[in-house]
């Protein structure tokens, strides 16, 4: 039984999955925990990708697959195939960074699934990366959030430009899709909804 | 003040259909621990040393007569009898069951009043001066602005998740009382050469841990683009905020990593994506939301009222209590009041439910059925005629309300201390107790004059003790608890951060260091120079040697 609430024409349901995630190998190498330069700030406790990680990812040779940014990028040439062929989404962590992608691919369009894995739900960049990927960078097919995914966020996930969401295994994806609809009429522009109450309504004087 | 129209109204009742579910879910064992522990504190609810703590969200500090009866009935019925009013102006219950937060906020919605986003790493009740609306120095009221953020930032769904705790404060005042360099961003709203409403942005303040005022990120930004211009500050944030050291975790060790100039860079940036977008506020929305905000209906009166002139001259205990308790008001004939929830020897900003009862009641008869809380802790009427100053007193007398201390060395400012909070290190209430029994005598009191002691049981600085003019910390020094003093800090326009004067002192030694300090103030201070301007115009020496002088002959 898949575990995925998608969103489509405004209607959420529970979905097959027809995308293989293909996943970095794990890597040797200690995490960089401090900070205090521009770059690294970004990157604050995060692990660094490897290039002998990239070198190492297993690539399935058929089939609808969503690979590491790292992946898409340094080993673009070997995709770009099947990229034209709309086989080929990219997933990026909350710590990586969009510009890296843009560089790469100035169309996102042309990818029909970006996902964004989020290793703790508390881990609220995903938010900003969703909104930035839909607002600035014109990104139009399937925004997915998977990983630490839970129905209590979802709501914020929804209105920050995601159409499916991976809840996490050991949870009801059933019971999830509720909380989409936790609040009717939210104050804020935002991606799903653009205008602010204030210009969606007449609140009267 | 702002009334909830329907669009209000289903958000707090969607709130609290939404939060009982997260409840159920938590006791049926469907979330964990960690998984619920920031949906409850997205909702004020702590889980502390006794019990649950639930904290109720007072925006920008403004409290109609219906919400204060009802918080009382809220604390009666619920609780022990009695809340907290908490340097946020929020009200905190120190002991409700866990199991009963979903029924608080069903009452609470029933008044218009939430506990939402009262805790957690998410944007926070925004604050403002206690005399907004009022204050003659006030050039801008912010109050529609402030009532257009909370709408703004309610379930905001980029900043839900933000790496940190996150606080704004607006002020409209030539005097700032809202401590706006203190915050992670301050709104300081002006009138510029075009007799515009602008808004001089600081970002980056705070205290806690890592006390830092806050740099200025733009001089001059247009009403219109407060929430535009605060969205490219948070997603700036939110992006490259440190995630992995809580400590390290708020906007200002961000803002000082890369320093003011490229933050700003960044955030100018942002904006220029966002700036004229729809969140834009319109004039429409502004005029709307104003309205809730406009003028009480006052009379016309004389400055002057022969009865009250009678009673300060005839009434020692009044004339004391007006003194510090009375404040000036932009309507001749009116005058704001402080009810002082600091009575000597009581926790600090504590209040019973029969007190919040007869404040509602005094706010109904005498003023416009409305008040504030402050961040010193206090209750404000905000509109009282000069001729019931008198028998508003009286009845705040009766109440423990009108302890003529504000403004002095007992009306301390101080968080619930390691009494309460599991997050303190050492006791804070029992301090500020001590201190006010020791300094009981009020002719004392007034002769010390304008000062302001500020108490937090913790480096996470609830009691803003990093800008009092005396600032006391509780520390803990092998599972024993001492208390550390700095001197110097003030808030306001020139704010600054209080300088540690020494090694820490034991709970018992803490009243008579107080002495000393004011022993050294009243010995060289000039004529009408207030402690802090003394601290200042002297530096913390003179006031090291006293304190430490026993040890240095001892030793």
């Amino acid at each position: 039984m898949s575990n995925l609430v998608k969103i489509e024409n405004g209607i959420a349901a529970v979905a097959a999955d027809d995308w293989t995630l293909v996943q970095l190998p794990a890597t040797q190498v200690e995490e960089r925990k401090q900070a205090g330069k521009v770059v690294l700030f970004k990157l604050t406790g995060e692990s660094t990708v490897t290039e002998e990680q990239i070198a190492d990812t297993v690539i399935p040779a058929t089939g609808k697959i969503i690979v590491p940014l790292s992946v898409f990028v340094e080993r673009n040439n070997e995709l770009a195939s099947r990229i034209a062929q709309g086989e080929v989404g990219v997933w990026l962590a909350t710590h990586e960074l969009l510009e890296y992608l843009i560089q790469q691919q100035a169309d996102l369009n042309v990818l029909p699934i970006i996902a964004v894995f989020v290793e703790r739900f508390a881990d609220g960049r995903i938010f900003s990366l969703g909104t930035l990927l839909r607002t600035r960078y014109g990104y139009k097919n399937e925004l997915r959030a998977f990983g630490d995914v839970l129905r209590d966020q979802l709501f914020f996930l929804k209105r920050s430009g995601y159409t499916s969401f991976m809840i996490r295994k050991d949870r009801s994806a059933t019971d999830a899709i509720a909380s989409l609809n936790d609040f009717s009429k939210p104050y804020q522009g935002a991606v799903d909804e653009p205008k602010p109450v204030f210009r969606r309504y007449n609140r009267g004087a | 003040m702002y009334k909830y129209d329907e669009i209000d109204q289903q958000i707090v009742d969607e709130r609290v259909a939404q939060y009982r579910d997260q409840v159920r879910r938590y006791l049926a064992g469907e979330l964990s621990e960690d998984e619920f522990r920031p949906l409850r504190l997205q909702n004020g609810l702590y889980i502390q040393r006794h019990a649950p703590m639930l904290r109720i969200a007072v925006p920008y500090g403004m409290l109609s007569s219906k919400q204060l009866r009802k918080l009382g009935d809220i604390a009666k019925k619920y609780d022990r009898g009695y809340g907290h009013f908490s340097t946020r102006q929020n009200l905190q219950l120190n002991w409700p069951k866990l199991e009963s937060t979903p029924d608080i906020l069903a009452e609470l919605a029933t008044v218009e009043m939430h506990a939402i986003q009262t805790s957690g790493n998410c944007i926070r009740n925004i604050t403002t001066d206690q005399f907004v609306g009022i204050a003659p120095d006030e050039v801008i009221d912010p109050r529609a602005i402030a009532e257009i953020m909370r709408q703004w930032s309610t379930f905001h769904p980029e900043f839900a998740l933000l790496p940190r705790k996150f606080k704004i404060a607006v002020s409209g005042t030539q005097q700032d009382r809202a401590i706006v360099q203190a915050h992670d961003i301050g709104l300081e709203f002006y009138r510029d050469a075009n007799n515009k409403v602008a808004i001089k942005v600081w970002v980056g303040g705070g205290l806690g841990r890592t006390p830092i005022l806050g740099s200025v990120i733009r001089e001059h930004l247009d009403w219109q683009h407060a929430l535009t211009y605060c969205e490219a500050i948070i997603r700036v944030y939110n992006l490259h905020g440190r995630r992995d050291n809580m400590y390290k975790a708020r906007i200002k060790i961000l803002s000082k990593a890369i320093g003011i100039n490229e933050f700003r860079n960044q955030v100018e940036a942002e904006w220029t994506h966002l700036k004229d977008g729809a969140n834009t506020i319109t004039e429409e929305e502004l005029a709307r939301v104003s309205k809730h905000f406009e003028a009480m209906p006052y009379e016309n009166l004389p400055d002057q009222d022969a009865g009250f002139d009678a009673a300060l001259a005839n009434n020692p205990a009044f004339a004391a209590w007006a003194k510090r308790s009375i404040h000036p008001h932009k309507q001749p004939g009116y005058r704001a009041v402080t009810l002082s929830l600091k009575p000597h020897g009581s926790a600090p900003g504590d209040i019973t439910s029969e007190q919040m009862w007869a404040v509602a009641d005094l706010a109904d008869e005498y003023s416009f059925g409305e008040l504030r809380s402050s961040h010193e802790q206090n209750l404000i009427l905000a509109d009282v005629k000069l001729s019931d100053l008198f028998a508003v007193w009286e009845k705040a007398k009766a109440q423990g309300l009108a302890t003529p201390n504000i403004g002095l060395l007992t009306d301390i400012i101080c968080c619930p201390g390691g009494d309460f909070c599991s997050l303190a290190n050492a006791k804070s209430i029992p301090i500020a107790k001590a201190i006010q029994m020791q300094f009981d005598d009020l002719d004392y009191l007034h002769d010390i004059g304008d000062i302001e002691l500020n108490i937090s049981g913790c480096m996470n600085a609830c009691g803003h003790h990093h800008v009092g003019h005396i600032g006391i910390l509780g520390v803990d020094k092998d599972g024993s608890e001492w208390y550390q003093v700095t001197i110097g800090g003030k808030q306001g326009n020139d704010a600054s951060i209080g300088t540690v004067i020494g090694p820490s002192f034991s709970a018992e030694e803490m009243p008579g260091v107080i002495q000393k300090l004011i022993e050294v103030y009243i010995k060289e201070r000039t004529p009408e120079e207030r402690f802090i301007d003394t601290v200042r115009r002297l530096g913390a020496v003179p006031f090291k040697k006293h304190v430490y002088a026993k040890d240095e002959v001892s030793a």
